[in-house]
C-alpha cells in the first residue's frame, strides 16, 4: 500500500534514475541535438514525472506488457513536480499533475495542448470533469480550481483557459478523490458530523491539519464556514480580507494549543493517527485505509458541509514530438482503458473512465467501492493484502454520494503570494 | 602528498640559485607562492564553482520580481519589503520575520550551550582519560551512531519514545510520577532541542577533541607541579588551549541549526517557526526571489554571529 500512496521527497533511487535519464536524454535524443536517429532502433520509453499516487510498479509492468512502452518514473511531491515543470521542462515526457497546478503550469507554456480526438475514451470520461456533475446528475460544488474550469484551452498554442469545450485539452483526467477529516472513533466515542469539530476545544492538542498552505487554508475555510463565522464567495479564491479572517481563526486555535502537529507527508499523517497523537485531522483516503490495516479503528468521516476534492491527470511536455508524442497518446489511451482505472479504484481513489474500470473489476468489488454497498466478500488491495472484511461499508458510501458531496476543489488563489506570507505568519505565531 | 612535500623542500629554503642547473631536467623551480596557489587551487575552484557563483546568483535573484509561474529579471525589492512586512507598523509587537528569528536564535542558543557542555566533557574524557589510541578512535566512532540512519527515520523514531502513548510517558504514568501523559515531550521546543542535540553533539566533540589531544601533557604536569587544583588547570590551561576547537565546533553547530527546518519541522510538529522553513515555503510556492531574499537575510545573520565568534578567538592564528 505504501508504495502506491503519496510520499514526499525524491528517493535516492528515483533521483539517480531520473538524473541518469536526463544524461541519457542529453546524450541520445535526436530531438535535442538535432541529429537524425533511427526510430525503429529506439525502445519505447516515456519519462513519467509525478507524485506517487499513480506510480505503481504493477501499472508500469502491465503497460509494458500491453503496449511495449517502458515507463520511467520520476517521483516528486506535488510542489516539486510543479517546480520541475517550470525549471526543467525537458526532463520529462509525460506529466502527472493536479488540476490546480495548471494555473501555474499553463501560463509557463511548458506543456502541450492535447488533442481530445486522439483520446479514445474522451467522451466516456466521467461528467464530473466535463460538466461538473455526477453521472447521476448531481451538481458538484465548483469552488476553487474545479477541473472543468481549466480543462480546455482556447487554441493549440493558447495560454488561456476556454470556458466552453474545445478539442485542446490541458490535462487528461485519470484519478481523483473527495477528501475529508479522518477521525479515531474509538477515542472520540461520539458521532462527528461537521468540519467545525476540528476546532472544538474538546479535541485540544489532538487535532491536525496539512502543512501545505494552499490545501491547509481550504480545510481551514471549511471549518470557518461550518462554525458559522463567515460565508465565502469562493473558498478557493479568497480576497485578502478573507485570508486574514481565516488565518486569524486558525492562529487563535494554534495559540490555544488546539493542534498537536501539522503534517506534510502521507506517512506522517498515518503515524499521528495510529499513535493516538491526534484523534481528528485532515487526511487522505489511503492513509485512513493504512491506519485501519494496522488494526486501529479510523474513519474517513463524511461531513455535512461536504468534501474537498482533488483531481490529477496527464499532461505532455512541450518538448515531446514525433514518434514520442504518439507513444504518449498510446500510453494515455492505455491508462484509460481499464486496468489502471480498476487498480486505482481498488485503492479507494476514483478512475476517470468508469465504464472501462468497471469491466476490469469483480462485481462485488465495484459494489463495495463504487456503489456503497456492504462487501459481499473480503475486500483486498491491489497487492492482495486484506483491506476490509466482508460486510464492511465504505466510509461516505457510493460514488454518487461522495463525489456529489464535493464542496470545493484544491486551488491556487489569485492572492497566492499574500496567502503564503500569511501562512508563514501563522506558523510563527 | 609526498610529491608536494618534496617540491616544497626543494623550493622553500631560499631556493639556492645554481642548484637548479644541476637538476635542469626537473621543472621544480616554482616560487613558494605559486606552490601554495597550486595547493589551494583545487579546493578554491570547487569553492568558486559550487559556492560563490551560486551565492552570487542567489543575491541577484533576490532582487528580481516574480509572478505565479516565472522569475521576472527586473530590479525589485519586493522579496525584502514583503519579508519585513509589518515590522514597523506592528510595533511593539514583533513581525513574522522578527518572531521567526527570535525563535531560531533561541533554539540555536539552547542547542549550542547544551552541545558545547556535553561535547566538551565527552572530548575531555576521550582526550585525557582514554589512554590507548585505538580506544580513542573506537569511542569517537561511537559518537557517529546517530548518523547511521537517515534523518527522517531518526526523527520518526522519537514518536514511539516521547509520544503521548510512548515509552517515556507510559513509564512515568506507571510509576505514578505523573497522572497524565506529558504533552510537552513531543512536538515542542523541548523535543526540537533534544533531537538537535542528539544529532549535532558530534560536531562539537570532534574539533574539541582534536584541540585537546594536541595539548602538551607537560603543560598539565607543570600546572600540577605548580600547585594548581584540577579546576584551575581546567580553566587556565585546558580551556584556553581548547578554544580553537570550541569555536570551530560552535560554528558547525550554529550554522547547521540556523538553517535547519527539517528537524525543527518534524520534531516541532511543523508549528515552530524557523528561518529555513520560511525559505522552504516560499520555494514550494515557486516564489524564488522571495526565497532568495530570505536566504540572503539568513546568510547575513549567520555570518554576523560567526564574525562575532571569530573575534573571540583568532582561528587562523590558533591553527
Amino acid at each position: 500500500m505504501t508504495e502506491k500512496t503519496r510520499t514526499t521527497g525524491v528517493s535516492r533511487r528515483t533521483l539517480l534514475k531520473s538524473t541518469a535519464g536526463l544524461a541519457g536524454l542529453a546524450a541520445g535524443s535526436g530531438a535535442i541535438t538535432g541529429f537524425p536517429y533511427v526510430m525503429s532502433a529506439e525502445p519505447k520509453v516515456l519519462r513519467y514525472l509525478g507524485t506517487a499516487v499513480n506510480e505503481g510498479d504493477d501499472i508500469s509492468k502491465q503497460c509494458l506488457k500491453d503496449t511495449g512502452i517502458k515507463i520511467e518514473y520520476i517521483t516528486a511531491t506535488t510542489d516539486d513536480v510543479t517546480k520541475r515543470v517550470m525549471t526543467q521542462p525537458n526532463s520529462f515526457d509525460v506529466l502527472d499533475t493536479e488540476y490546480f497546478s495548471l494555473k501555474k503550469i499553463v501560463p509557463s507554456g511548458n506543456i502541450l495542448a492535447l488533442d481530445s480526438k486522439k483520446i479514445k475514451e474522451f467522451d466516456n470520461i466521467t461528467p464530473v470533469f466535463t460538466k461538473g456533475e455526477t453521472p447521476g446528475g448531481k451538481k458538484i460544488g465548483g469552488q476553487g480550481t474545479a477541473p472543468w474550469k481549466v480543462l480546455y484551452l482556447e487554441g493549440k498554442d493558447s495560454k488561456t483557459f476556454s470556458k466552453t469545450p474545445t478539442e485542446f485539452v490541458t490535462l487528461i483526467p485519470t484519478v481523483y478523490n473527495a477528501d475529508t477529516l479522518g477521525i479515531r472513533p474509538d477515542l472520540i466515542k461520539r458521532p462527528i458530523s461537521s468540519w467545525s469539530e476540528l476546532l472544538n476545544p474538546e479535541f485540544k492538542g489532538k487535532a491536525s491539519i496539512l502543512n501545505i498552505p494552499s490545501i491547509g487554508i481550504m480545510d481551514a475555510a471549511m471549518v470557518v464556514e461550518a462554525s458559522g463565522k463567515y460565508k465565502y464567495a469562493d473558498k478557493g479564491n479568497m480576497t485578502k480580507e478573507e485570508i486574514d479572517l481565516t488565518m486569524k481563526v486558525m492562529t487563535e486555535a494554534k495559540k490555544a494549543g488546539q493542534f498537536r502537529a501539522f503534517w506534510k507527508d502521507f506517512n506522517e499523517s498515518v503515524n499521528l493517527m495510529a499513535s493516538g497523537e491526534t484523534v481528528i485531522q485532515s487526511m487522505w483516503s489511503p492513509a485512513v485505509t493504512k491506519v485501519r490495516s494496522m488494526g486501529i479503528p479510523c474513519t474517513f468521516q463524511p461531513l455535512k458541509e461536504g468534501y474537498r476534492s482533488w483531481a490529477s491527470g496527464f499532461c505532455v511536455s512541450k518538448g515531446v514530438s514525433g514518434a514520442k508524442l504518439d507513444w504518449a497518446y498510446e500510453f494515455v489511451n492505455w491508462f484509460l482503458s481499464g486496468y489502471a482505472g480498476a487498480y486505482l479504484n481498488r485503492q479507494g481513489y476514483y478512475s476517470a473512465v468508469l465504464s472501462t474500470a468497471k469491466a476490469n473489476m469483480e462485481p462485488y468489488e465495484w459494489a463495495y467501492w463504487m456503489e456503497g454497498k456492504p462487501a459481499e466478500k473480503d475486500i483486498k488491495a491491489p497487492d492482495g493484502s486484506l483491506l476490509e472484511k466482508a460486510g464492511a461499508v465504505r466510509d461516505g458510501g457510493s460514488y454518487e454520494d461522495r463525489m456529489g458531496g464535493v464542496a470545493c476543489w484544491n486551488a491556487v488563489m489569485d492572492e497566492n503570494d499574500y496567502m503564503v506570507r500569511k501562512w508563514n505568519e501563522f506558523i510563527a505565531a | 602528498m609526498d610529491m608536494s612535500e618534496e617540491v616544497l623542500h626543494q623550493a622553500a629554503p631560499g631556493v639556492i640559485p645554481g642548484s637548479g642547473t644541476a637538476r635542469a631536467a626537473k621543472p621544480a623551480r616554482l616560487s613558494p607562492s605559486v606552490i601554495s596557489w597550486l595547493q589551494a587551487g583545487p579546493m578554491m575552484l570547487v569553492f568558486v564553482a559550487f559556492f560563490l557563483i551560486p551565492l552570487v546568483f542567489v543575491v541577484i535573484v533576490s532582487f528580481w520580481d516574480y509572478n505565479e509561474y516565472q522569475l521576472l529579471p527586473a530590479f525589485s525589492g519586493r522579496g525584502y519589503t514583503d519579508t519585513f512586512e509589518g515590522c514597523i507598523d506592528k510595533l511593539p509587537e514583533l513581525c513574522t520575520i522578527g518572531r521567526t528569528y527570535v525563535m531560531t536564535l533561541k533554539l540555536c542558543f539552547m542547542v549550542w550551550a547544551i552541545t558545547l557542555f556535553i561535547g566538551f566533557w565527552v572530548a575531555y574524557f576521550l582526550a585525557f582519560h582514554v589512554k590507548s589510541k585505538t580506544w580513542q578512535m573506537g569511542l569517537s566512532l561511537l559518537c557517529t551512531i546517530p548518523f547511521w540512519t537517515s534523518n527522517v527515520i531518526r526523527m520518526i523514531a522519537w514518536i514511539p519514545l516521547l509520544g503521548r502513548n510512548g515509552l517515556v510517558n507510559s513509564g512515568l504514568v506507571k510509576t505514578g510520577l505523573v497522572n497524565q501523559p506529558l504533552e510537552w515531550l513531543l512536538f515542542s521546543e523541548f523535543s526540537v532541542v533534544l533531537a538537535l542535540v542528539h544529532l549535532f553533539t558530534f560536531f562539537m566533540v570532534v574539533p574539541i577533541f582534536n584541540s585537546m589531544v594536541r595539548i602538551d601533557k607537560s603543560l598539565i604536569e607543570a600546572a600540577y607541579d605548580a600547585g594548581a587544583t584540577g579546576f584551575q588547570t581546567l580553566v587556565n590551561v585546558i580551556i584556553p588551549l581548547a578554544k580553537p576547537g570550541i569555536v570551530i565546533g560552535s560554528i558547525f553547530v550554529i550554522t547547521i541549526v540556523m538553517g535547519d527546518f527539517i528537524t525543527i519541522g518534524v520534531m516541532g510538529g511543523q508549528q515552530i517557526a524557523a528561518a529555513g522553513k520560511i525559505i522552504e515555503t516560499r520555494v514550494n510556492a515557486l516564489q524564488f526571489p522571495a526565497a532568495a531574499a530570505n536566504a540572503v537575510i539568513l546568510l547575513i545573520i549567520t555570518f554576523l554571529i560567526i564574525t562575532m565568534m571569530s573575534r573571540i578567538v583568532d582561528i587562523k592564528k590558533e591553527l
